[in-house]
């Protein structure tokens, strides 16, 4: 479903990622873990195009979306991107950010964006809230119609940029449960996360980024109970 | 109230309605609010072509093509760096005469809409610039080009983010409007001026417009306000 070949990034002197080759299968919920500053985000955001890579390539279903000639916009159609931020439009209500895209982008009518907007909000139980600005919502909420409005777009693949690290502890329980339903849907899933519980009871497979590269992958409970790597082993004897 | 403070209220009341100045400003009230109307419709006009001005100056001076910026800054800097009232002139006698034959009302509606245009710009680009970058980058992620994220997602947001600045600038040039009187249009300043080379009545003329452009200015002010608590979505 993706496939990343050798890909750099700089910014300016900074060099980012090394040499990143990765790839997710259809389906897959691979959870990308490491220190700050170890490329994680940064490796998500290209996948989407929102850094441009100085070198490599990257597959979404067999088309290269690093090729000049790619229309990236059709292929951010079908990647769902949810940030740490949320960054919902304010000046929309919860209902108004969930049918955007799809009413502007992809020519939806409006009744039938509404109503599979809805069936969204009930996904994620949110179903009261559709005429709230997301100035009134929590930080779980929040988030939680993040996810909507990017499923509103029915993408191939999911992309979660530390979702819950700029929530409220008694509010990450709710984010995750709604990640959780849409993996066990068979949704494709990369997550980006501090949160080591929910990489090692919903991922698949768990990717440990350190530097700028891949320092090792592998299924959760093998990361998580046997580390091979020293710098997992001293990263996880961190945050365990 | 003893009857004699009575009278004496009823005397300066008397006073007033039987000076010279006032009946100058009655006699003139019709004619002043012809150009109050007059000053309203250059002014409006004025900002209708300041906000196109304002808006694609405003959107050059964020692009990365250099001669856009370029051409953008210049005018920018050419009619906030010099004065609104030598330009009414150069476009008046100068420039528009090269162009069409010109006559006082459009060459004054073309030199307020340049020179509010390059506030405007600035005003907006600052607003433009004020939307957080993540708003950007959720609309491109969910596939919008950047024509259309512009257009949903970061415009509307800094359009409310401008109101108070644009409030003032609209404010701010419908009182400089009264610049071109000098060119003869027959605003409100105009007309003031005019009565008053006539009456000599300085306080009770200038008084009179004063007023009227406090009253319009004002109003200016609470329909902004109005339109910052309609678009609160908190």
């Amino acid at each position: 479903m993706i496939k990343v070949v050798d890909v750099h990034k700089s910014f300016g002197k900074l060099h980012v990622l090394k040499g990143i080759n990765f790839n997710v299968s259809p389906r897959e919920v691979v959870c990308v873990i490491g220190p700050s500053g170890s490329g994680k985000s940064t490796l998500l955001r290209c996948i989407n195009q929102l850094e441009q890579v100085n070198e490599g390539r990257i597959y979404i279903d067999g088309e290269e979306l690093t090729h000049p000639k790619t229309d990236i916009n059709a292929i951010r159609q079908q990647v769902g991107m949810v940030f740490q931020l949320f960054n919902l439009f304010p000046h929309k209500t919860t209902l108004q950010n969930i049918t955007m895209a799809p009413i502007k982008i992809k020519g939806v009518d409006k009744e039938q964006a509404y109503e599979q907007a809805r069936e969204l909000l009930r996904k994620v139980g949110l179903m009261d809230k559709a005429d709230v600005y997301p100035g009134n919502l929590s930080g779980g909420q929040k988030q939680r119609v993040a996810i909507a409005r990017a499923l509103a777009m029915q993408p191939k693949v999911m992309l979660f940029d530390e979702p819950t690290s700029a929530l409220d502890p008694e509010m990450v329980g709710e984010v995750l449960a709604v990640m959780k339903d849409l993996a066990t849907e068979g949704m494709t899933m990369v997550v980006v996360t501090h949160e080591m519980g929910f990489a090692r009871e919903v991922g698949d497979r768990v990717v440990f980024m350190d530097e700028g590269l891949i320092v090792e992958e592998g299924l959760p409970a093998q990361i998580f109970d046997n580390p091979k790597n020293v710098r997992t082993q001293l990263f996880l004897s961190k945050v365990l | 109230m003893p009857l004699s403070e009575f009278t004496f209220g009823l005397g300066i009341l008397d006073a007033i309605a039987t000076s010279p100045g006032y009946r100058v400003v009655t006699n003139n009230f019709v004619y002043f609010l012809g150009g109050a109307w007059y000053t309203i419709f250059i002014t409006a006009l004025s900002i209708a072509m300041g906000m196109v001005l304002g808006l694609f100056a405003g959107l050059a001076k964020l692009s990365k093509n250099k001669i856009i910026y370029g051409l953008s800054t210049a005018y920018i800097d050419f009619f906030r760096g010099t004065p609104l009232f030598v330009q009414i002139f150069l476009l008046y006698f100068g420039v528009l005469p090269l162009i069409y034959d010109n006559d006082p009302l459009s060459s004054a509606i073309i030199a307020l809409g340049l020179n509010s245009g390059a506030y405007i710009a600035e005003i907006l680009r600052a607003g433009i610039q004020a939307i957080d970058k993540g708003q950007m980058e959720a609309a491109r992620s969910l596939g919008m080009n950047e024509r259309q994220a512009m257009i949903y997602v970061i415009l509307p947001q800094a359009f409310k983010v401008v109101i108070p600045p644009l409030i003032n600038e609209f404010i701010a040039l419908l009182k400089d409007s009264s610049l071109v009187s000098a060119i003869t249009v027959a605003e409100l300043m105009h007309r003031g001026d005019l009565v008053f080379a006539n009456t000599y009545q300085a306080t009770w003329v200038f008084g009179t417009i004063a007023m009227m452009y406090l009253v319009i200015t004002k109003t200016i002010a609470l329909l902004g306000d109005y339109t910052e608590r309609r678009l609160a979505t908190e």
